[in-house]
C-alpha cells in the first residue's frame, strides 16, 4: 500500500507491503532517519518516542498505516545545531547525555510535555516522562527539563514583544 | 528505631537461618600462601592491566587532517562514560592544540591501536593517562623538528600555538608541516607537563559527543546501514540450556521477503528484505530443543547459598572466629539475579565478500570480536576489520558479541551485508546475567565496642571465569573469580581478626561482568553488616568505621572519603521530619567511596530523596563527567538494589520485557545529588564503577534507622 505522510516538514511517500509495520520502522528503514531509536519494540522503554500531530507516540508500536495523512516530528526535525529546540539547548547546557541512545526519546517526550505545561512542576515530570534511561541520566535530566521551560518562556517574550 | 543506643541481642540477629543452619567451613586455600597469585590478585584488584595496546608509535594513534584537525584513534569504546571527552583533553594539552582541532573517533581494526584489554573495568582513562600523553607529547616533537627543518631554524626557536608552529616570520599550520613527510625524526619520549600547566586536563569541558547525541546523528550499532543491506534474524530458545537438534522451516521459506534460511549446525537464521518479513520468518520456524532442565528461583538459590562449591580464601589476618562464642553475631544476605538491560540491543552488521569480511558492531572486545569471526569464518585476522560504533550502553553486556559470528556466517551464506540485532525478550533471556549472591557476615566487638573479628563468607556465580575480559589464565592461577571478589575485601584493617573467603558456583546460565561487578552486592552485605555491627556497638556508624581503618596511603584515602561525606551530608542518626540517613563506604579498583542516602518511607515504599558522594579517584581529567559518572552509578546502583529482579520459572529466565523488569524511572531518581570529589593522589584512577558500591547499604542502612527493619535481600523491600 501507498502511504502519505508529513515527516519534519516534508511530504512523503512510502511504499509498503504490511501497514501493520510499526511506524519505526519506516522512518528509520525507508526514511533512513536513524536520530528516533529501537529499545524494546513493546512501548515498553520510549526511545522510539516522536511527535504524531504534537502528541508523544511510542512508534514502535504504532502502525504505519495509521499514519496516512499525519504530521510527523522526528529528533531531526525537532531542532538542529544552528537552532536548536529549546529542549536541546538545555540538554546541552545541562550535559545531559550519557551513552546518549535513550535521549531522543526523552527530548521527543519531553518538548511534548513542554507543549501541554509549559512549567512543569516535578511532580508533573515524574507523571509525564516515563521512558528508560538505563545510564541513570534522570537528575540532569530533571534540571534540563527546568531549564528549558525557562528558555521557552524567555523565547516566547521575545517574540511577542516582537510581535507587538 | 531511633534510640540506636540499646542493645541488640544476638537472637535478633539471626533474623534468616544464620550459621548455625547453614555451617560455613572455610577449608578454602588461601590465596596469599602463593606469591605468584599475591602478585596477580594485585593487579587484577587494583586494575593496573588496564591497557595492553600500543605504546609506542603516534602515527597509530592520530592523523592530522588537510584542514588542520586531528584524529585521535581511540582504543577504547565511547559507551557513554565520556571517555572520549577525556582523551581529547589529555591529546589537546600535549599537542598544544585548542580542544576543537581534536577528534575522536573509534579506532577500527584496519586503523590500528587495538587495546588487548577490552573497554571495561573503569580503566579507560586511567590506562590511557600515561601512553595517549606520551603519543601526543611525542608527536608534537616530531612536528617541531620537521618545521624546524622547514623553516631552517632551531627547534628552540620556534613557538606552538593552537596548532600552528610560528619561527621566524612564518606561521605553519601542523597540517602544512606533516604535508609530504614519510619519513620523521622521532624524539625520545618528552617529558610531561605538570598537571598545573595543563589547560584542558582537570577541567569540565563539555562532552564532545554532545551534539551527536543531542541531534540524533547516527553514530549507534543499530544505525549502521551498508548498501544492499538484508535484515538477519537468529531464533533463540526461551529455555535455560536448551541445545539446538535441528528445524522444520518448509512454513518459513516459503513467506514474503525471505531470502535465505540458513542452517548451522548450532543455530538456524533467516535472512530477509525486511525486518518484519525476517521476524514472521523466524516465528514459523519450529525448532526441535533438548531442554536439559526445568529449574525454578528456589533452585538457584539453594544453589548459591554459601557452603556450596569451591571456596578460596581471599583475606586472612589473625585467627578465625569461634561460632560457638556467645558474642560472635552473624547475618545473612542476599542479591538477586540481574540483567544489563542496556537500551541498545546487541546487534551486529556483517559483510563477508570472499576472503574479507566487515563488522560493525557496539562491542567492548573489539580485538576478540574479530578473533571469533576469523575463526569461524577461516578468515586471516587481517582480512577481517572490526569497525566499533558509538554503544548505546555497555555496563560489561557487550564483552561477549557471538552474534557477530552469527552475522558474518549469515552474509557469507547470501552473499550480502546482514544486519542482525536481539529483540528486548532476547536481551532478556539470553543476557549474560549478573550473578546472584548470598553473603554470611560474622563478627564480635570486643570490649571497647571495636570489631575484634570480620569474616565475610560469599559465593557468586562467575563473573570473570570463562572471559573474554582477562587473561583466561589468571582466573585459574588465583583460583577465585577476580569480578566476584571486587568489593569482598574488608577494608577494616585495623581488625585483628580477618577473613574473607569466596565460594564459587557455576550456574546453569551464563552470567558475567554488570558495571561494577561484585562491588554492589558485597559491599551491600558488607557495610549492613558493619551499620548492624556499630548499632549493637552503640556508636555512631561514622565514628564506628573510622576508628577501624588503618592509617596507611589507602587507609587515609579511604578515611577522608567516609569525613567528607559524612560533613557535606552533616551525618546524623536521628530521624528529623520523617527522614533518616544511611552511610556506606567502599573500595573499588583503588578508589575510595563514601555516600550517604536520605530517604523516607511513603506509603509503605522507600523513597531516596539525596544522595551525598564523596569519591577519590586521583586526578579527575574531566571532573564533570566524574561527576555525571557518579550520578548515573547511584541512579542505576539505586535500581539493582530496590527494584530489579529476574526470576526463573519453569526452566524459564522471567520477566521479559522494562516494565515488569522493574527498574529505577524519573521518579525514583533522588532529586538531590551532591557529589564532593577527593584528589589523593597525582594519577587518575577508576571512576565509572566505584560510586556504584555504597547505594545499596546506605538506602538499607537509612530503612533500618527509620523502621527497625534490617532490610536482608535486595531488591530492598519494606514487605
Ligand atoms: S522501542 Fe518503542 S517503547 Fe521501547
Ligand atoms: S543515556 Fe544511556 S540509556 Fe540514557
Amino acid at each position: 500500500m501507498t502511504i502519505s505522510l508529513n515527516v519534519n516538514g516534508i511530504s512523503q511517500t512510502v511504499e509498503i507491503t504490511d501497514g501493520n509495520t510499526p511506524l519505526l520502522w519506516v522512518i528509520r528503514d525507508l526514511l533512513d532517519l536513524k536520530g528516533t531509536k529501537f529499545g524494546c519494540g513493546k512501548a515498553a522503554c520510549g526511545a522510539c518516542t516522536l511527535h504524531i500531530d504534537g502528541e508523544a507516540v511510542r512508534s514502535c508500536s504504532y502502525p504505519v498505516k495509521l499514519a496516512k495523512g499525519k504530521t510527523i516530528t522526528t529528533i531531526e526535525g525537532l531542532g538542529n545545531e544552528e537552532n536548536p529546540h529549546p529542549v536541546q539547548q538545555a540538554w546541552m547546557e545541562e550535559i545531559v547525555p550519557q551513552c546518549g541512545y535513550c535521549q531522543p526519546g526523552f527530548m521527543m517526550a519531553t518538548a511534548a510535555l513542554l507543549d501541554k505545561i509549559p512549567e512543569p512542576t516535578d511532580a508533573d515530570i515524574d507523571r509525564n516522562i516515563i521512558n528508560v534511561c538505563r545510564c541513570g541520566t534522570y537528575y540532569r535530566m530533571r534540571k534540563a527539563i527546568h531549564k528549558a521551560a525557562e528558555l521557552s518562556k524567555s523565547i516566547e517574550t521575545v517574540k511577542s514583544e516582537n510581535d507587538a | 528505631m531511633p534510640n540506636n543506643k540499646k542493645k541488640i541481642s544476638r537472637r535478633k540477629f539471626l533474623v534468616r537461618g544464620g550459621l548455625g543452619t547453614v555451617g560455613v567451613v572455610a577449608i578454602g586455600s588461601y590465596i596469599f600462601r602463593n606469591p605468584i597469585r599475591r602478585q596477580i590478585l594485585g593487579m587484577a584488584n587494583s586494575m593496573d592491566m588496564a591497557y595492553m595496546g600500543d605504546t609506542g608509535n603516534p602515527m597509530l594513534w592520530f592523523e592530522i587532517t588537510k584542514e588542520n584537525s586531528i584524529l585521535l584513534h581511540s582504543p577504547k569504546v565511547e559507551m557513554g562514560q565520556g571517555t572520549f571527552t577525556s582523551l581529547a583533553q589529555m591529546a589537546a594539552d600535549e599537542l598544544e592544540v585548542p580542544m576543537h582541532l581534536i577528534q575522536v573517533v573509534h579506532a577500527t581494526t584496519a586503523t590500528g591501536n587495538i587495546d588487548g584489554m577490552s573497554t571495561g573495568g573503569s580503566t579507560s582513562v586511567s590506562g590511557l593517562w600515561q601512553p595517549l600523553r606520551e603519543m601526543a607529547a611525542t608527536l608534537r616533537e616530531m612536528l617541531t623538528l620537521e618545521a624546524a627543518k622547514k623553516l631552517a631554524l632551531q627547534p628552540k626557536d620556534l613557538v606552538l600555538d593552537k596548532g600552528t608552529i610560528t619561527g621566524g616570520n612564518k606561521t605553519l599550520t601542523y597540517a602544512q608541516i606533516a604535508e609530504g613527510v614519510s619519513e620523521w625524526d622521532v624524539p625520545e619520549t618528552p617529558t610531561l607537563k605538570s598537571l598545573k600547566d595543563y589547560k584542558y586536563i582537570g577541567k569540565p569541558i563539555p562532552r564532545v559527543d554532545l551534539g551527536a547525541k543531542v541531534f540524533g546523528d547516527p553514530i549507534f550499532g543499530m544505525d549502521a546501514t551498508m548498501p544492499n543491506m538484508l535484515y538477519g534474524t537468529v531464533v533463540r530458545p526461551t529455555k535455560i540450556g536448551a541445545i539446538f537438534e535441528g528445524a522444520d522451516i518448509s512454513q518459513a521459506e516459503k513467506m514474503p521477503g525471505v531470502v535465505k534460511i540458513v542452517q548451522e549446525p548450532d543455530f538456524v537464521g533467516v535472512v530477509a528484505t525486511s525486518l518484519t518479513a525476517a521476524e514472521n520468518a523466524k516465528n514459523n520456524i519450529s525448532v526441535t530443543w533438548k531442554t536439559p532442565n526445568n529449574l525454578n528461583t528456589e533452585d538457584i538459590v539453594a544453589m548459591m547459598t554459601v557452603g556450596n562449591g569451591k571456596s578460596t580464601i581471599i583475606q586472612k589476618e589473625g585467627s578465625a572466629l569461634d561460632e560457638e562464642e556467645e558474642e560472635v553475631v552473624s547475618l545473612e544476605f542476599r542479591s538477586p539475579i540481574g540483567a544489563h538491560a542496556q537500551i541498545e540491543p546487541n546487534g551486529v552488521l556483517a559483510s563477508v565478500e570472499g576472503t574479507r569480511a566487515t563488522i560493525k558492531i557496539a562491542t567492548q572486545v573489539i580485538g576478540l570480536t574479530r578473533k571469533e569471526v576469523a575463526e569461524r569464518l577461516e578468515l586471516d585476522e587481517e582480512n577481517v576489520n572490526v569497525i566499533p560504533t558509538y554503544l548505546g550502553g555497555g555496563f560489561g553486556r557487550r564483552l561477549h558479541t557471538p552474534h557477530a559470528i552469527q552475522a558474518a556466517v549469515m552474509s557469507k551464506a547470501v552473499g550480502q551485508p546482514v544486519k542482525y540485532f536481539f529483540t528486548r525478550q532476547e536481551e532478556f533471556q539470553h543476557d549474560m546475567f549478573r550473578p546472584p549472591t548470598h553473603h554470611i557476615l560474622k563478627g564480635k566487638l570486643n570490649n571497647e565496642g571495636l570489631l575484634e573479628g570480620l569474616e565475610h563468607h560469599f559465593v557468586s556465580g562467575d563473573v570473570g571465569n570463562n572471559s573474554a575480559m582477562i587473561p583466561s589464565l589468571l582466573p585459574t592461577v588465583l583460583g577465585a573469580d577476580i569480578g566476584a571478589i571486587r568489593g569482598g575485601f574488608i577494608q577494616y584493617t585495623k581488625i585483628p581478626n580477618l577473613r574473607s573467603t569466596y565460594w564459587h558456583v557455576t550456574l546453569p546460565f551464563a552470567t558475567s561482568w554488570w558495571r561494577s561487578l561484585g562491588l554492589l552486592a558485597n559491599t551491600f552485605a558488607m557495610e549492613s553488616f558493619i551499620d548492624a555491627m556499630a548499632v549493637k556497638a552503640g556508636k555512631n556508624p561514622v565514628d564506628f568505621r573510622l576508628a577501624q581503618i588503618e592509617d596507611d596511603a589507602a587507609g587515609k584515602r579511604l578515611k577522608a572519603v567516609i569525613q567528607a561525606a559524612s560533613d557535606k551530608a552533616n551525618y546524623q542518626d536521628d530521624i528529623k521530619e520523617g527522614r533518616a540517613m544511611g552511610f556506606a563506604a567502599s573500595v573499588d579498583a583503588g578508589t575510595p567511596c563514601a555516600q550517604v542516602a536520605e530517604i523516607s518511607i511513603e506509603n509503605g515504599a522507600i523513597k531516596v530523596h539525596k544522595v551525598t558522594c564523596a569519591m577519590d579517584p586521583g586526578v579527575a581529567v574531566n571532573p564533570d563527567q566524574v561527576r555525571a559518572q557518579c550520578e548515573g552509578a547511584i541512579i542505576m546502583g539505586l535500581s539493582a538494589a530496590m527494584h530489579e529482579q529476574m526470576y526463573v520459572e519453569d526452566g524459564t529466565l522471567k520477566p521479559t520485557i522494562y516494565g515488569p523488569y522493574q527498574m529505577a524511572l524519573m521518579k525514583h531518581a533522588p532529586k538531590e545529588i551532591d557529589i564532593v570529589l577527593l584528589q589523593g593522589r597525582d594519577t587518575p584512577g577508576a571512576v565509572g564503577e566505584p560510586p556504584l558500591g555504597p547505594i545499596g547499604a546506605a538506602i538499607a542502612n537509612a530503612v533500618f534507622r527509620l523502621s527497625g527493619k534490617r532490610l536482608q535481600e535486595m531488591p530492598l523491600k519494606l514487605v
